[in-house]
């Protein structure tokens, strides 16, 4: 870049974010993806204000229809609007997905810098994250659900205590590969002279963390960004699936996907709606974060 | 390397001690009472007589070492006696589920076949299938087919198993009316029709789960053949007229495999996690559909069982792993 600019005085300084973009933007199934994944947000935010009918309204005269003008997705056996409850429900697991995936990202990026910048305290604190990887998380995630619904269903009432028990469960069990990461690029980046530079000039330690290694890791840590709220967003609707998610008249693609299956004889179409909301959702979060993981990393583009 | 595996294997054992603490305590220190179901009509003290026959009066320290000796020493000796006819756990108290009042292991052992069936065979095919379509789509990078397995492989990265199996469900036991929908087990394979049928049935789970091993190790496959595309000793391979099929088949398929087999080695482990979701949407009564009812049933020493047999799992693999690490690449030394 050196010498391009030798030749052209002219032209602006090319910014990292800029060149990011650029390469982001030539990735088709990425751009793609982003589209689809904040159209799917923007649906779900939006949505319930715009459509007429309720989520949880029971209209038992017209259960079980099928695709109409005024159900475009029909209705369920309770004669409740099916877009309505994947409108609804597509908020909550977006929301779970996104709360989980900070709480996993804060853990594994704390860990990971801690663990990658002072020598003391990597050798436990990998030790500890490599404990964490041979955990059985499933099983562990299903015990947790089943031991500690009912007390903080108790204190926070059951939509916000479930709401708070999956995020804590799903960030918990999810902060490892984050770390990792973080922890690796650290112990690189440490090495560099401007690490020496501010440390000569008498920064402290949280000064250079937080003003020179932070703002250097944030590529990997926004990919694992994306590949969190995935992973949260499956892990969550495997939960409600199985029933050990959110209560019952609480939708959410899960829930939705776990009553529809009842049905699977009669109306096998219900099944679709929750289960492609979840695939669509998870399928353009991974092509956004495969995008953005090429456009940050030259090095692997087109793998 | 000898030293190496044997620290490993030193390793390995602390690291099971903890985990098996942080699920023993998780699951007793929890707000939990598996007297809760007991009708009220019962007085006190028979209540409290049958915690204690449970097992829960004494201190935590306690029910951990009694249950420890019970995974770690008599159950092993129970599975000697019964291998070998002699009688060294008699008399010795062995894991009961609180839920059947039977022995945990021996709920296991029935129902362990059907998810090894499912999820081996799963995996194998997963596998087979993965391998090829790794290796030609790196090989014909950006090419249609390329684009279309990478497509392929990211949907099977991101349809949930319980969509993925609801849906095949519908579209070949309800629409099509192909295989069952209902995995049976008490089917016996004794002759050619009965094979047909144990095929038919196992098709669909096997597939579903076979997908997501598909898309993990393809993609794993697919990156590092292309790390190793690029290298000079492909270019000096070719530059010595050695055929294509040699120096793809031989030399870079050879050397691409070293990361991909640990892979397979790790990911395995997990795919026992997947089991959990396809046995309950399949109906298998594997171990996972066991822990889901055990966990139901608030059956603590099956839950626990249950799920530290899944620790043990992933720690062994995890070592299996590096191992084969070891032995396959010269170049790892690991002193």
């Amino acid at each position: 870049m050196t010498d391009a600019s030798t030749h052209q005085l002219k032209t602006n300084p090319r910014s990292k974010w800029l060149d990011v973009w650029r390469e982001f933007r030539n990735h088709k199934g990425a751009v793609a993806g982003a589209i689809i994944f904040f159209g799917i947000v923007l649906l779900v935010l939006v949505g319930p204000f715009l459509w007429p009918f309720e989520p949880n309204s029971i209209d038992i005269r017209n259960r079980n229809q099928g695709p109409s003008l005024l159900h475009p997705l029909g209705t369920d056996q309770l004669g409740r609007d099916t877009m309505a409850r994947i409108m609804t429900g597509g908020r909550t697991s977006i929301s779970v997905g996104l709360a989980a995936m900070l709480l996993s990202l804060s853990l594994g990026t704390a860990i990971g810098i801690l663990s990658g910048y002072f020598k003391k305290l990597d050798g436990i604190l990998m030790r500890f994250t490599d404990l964490f990887l041979s955990l059985p998380l499933l099983p562990l995630l299903l015990v947790m659900m089943l031991l500690f619904r009912e007390p903080l269903s108790g204190t926070f009432g059951p939509e916000k205590g479930m709401f708070i028990l999956i995020v804590v469960s799903i960030g918990v069990t999810s902060w490892m590969p984050t770390a990792r990461i973080v922890r690796g690029d650290v112990l690189a980046i440490k090495e560099r002279e401007f690490i020496l530079a501010a440390r000569s000039i008498g920064g402290t330690d949280a000064k250079i963390i937080f003003r020179h290694i932070l703002p250097n890791v944030f590529s990997p840590i926004m990919v694992s960004a994306t590949l969190g709220i995935a992973n949260a967003i499956i892990t969550e609707s495997a939960l409600s699936f199985l029933g050990l998610g959110f209560p019952p008249d609480f939708p959410t693609w899960g829930r939705l996907l776990n009553d529809a299956v009842e049905f699977i004889q009669l109306h096998p179409e219900r099944v679709f709606w929750p289960g492609l909301a979840i695939s669509l959702t998870v399928l353009s979060i991974n092509y956004l974060g495969d995008g953005l993981r090429d456009a940050l990393d030259p090095r692997i583009r087109g793998r | 390397m000898l030293k190496y595996l044997v620290r490993r294997l030193l390793i390995s054992v602390p690291t099971l001690l903890i985990i098996s603490i942080v699920i023993f305590l998780l699951l007793n220190l929890a707000p939990n009472d598996p007297m809760a179901q007991v009708p009220l009509t019962i007085p006190p003290e028979v209540k409290e007589k049958m915690r204690e026959a449970l097992g829960l009066g004494q201190p935590l320290y306690v029910q951990y070492a009694k249950w420890l000796v019970q995974f770690m020493w008599v159950e092993p000796q129970v599975y000697l006696d019964h291998v070998l006819g002699t009688t060294m756990s008699e008399g010795q108290q062995r894991i009961f589920s609180w839920q059947t009042r039977s022995p945990v292991m021996d709920i296991i052992v029935q129902r362990l076949p059907q998810t090894l069936w499912v999820v081996g065979m799963a995996y194998v095919v997963g596998v087979l299938i993965a391998l090829p379509i790794g290796i030609y789509s790196a090989y014909k990078q950006y090419s249609v087919f390329d684009q279309v397995g990478t497509f392929v492989t990211m949907i099977g990265y991101s349809v949930p198993p319980f969509f993925s199996g609801v849906f095949v469900i519908i579209l070949f036991s309800v629409q099509l009316g192909w295989f069952p929908s209902v995995y049976d087990t008490l089917h016996e394979v004794v002759d050619w029709e009965t094979f047909k049928f144990q095929l038919r049935q196992m098709i669909m789970p096997v597939m579903v789960l076979a997908l997501q091993v598909t898309a993990q190790i393809s993609r794993f496959m697919r990156s590092s053949m292309l790390d190793n595309l690029n290298q000079d000793y492909v270019r000096t391979a070719r530059a010595k007229g050695l055929s294509e099929w040699t120096v793809v088949a031989v030399h870079v398929v050879r050397n691409s495999m070293i990361p991909v087999v640990t892979v397979i080695a790790l990911n395995l482990p997990s795919i026992f996690g997947g089991a959990i979701i396809t046995e309950q949407v399949f109906k298998v009564n594997g171990i996972g559909q066991q822990l889901i009812i055990a966990i139901y049933a608030n059956d603590l020493p099956t839950v626990q069982t249950i799920t530290f047999m899944f620790a043990v799992l992933i720690v062994v693999f995890s070592l299996i792993a590096d191992i084969l690490y070891g032995i396959l690449d010269p170049r790892i030394r690991y002193d």
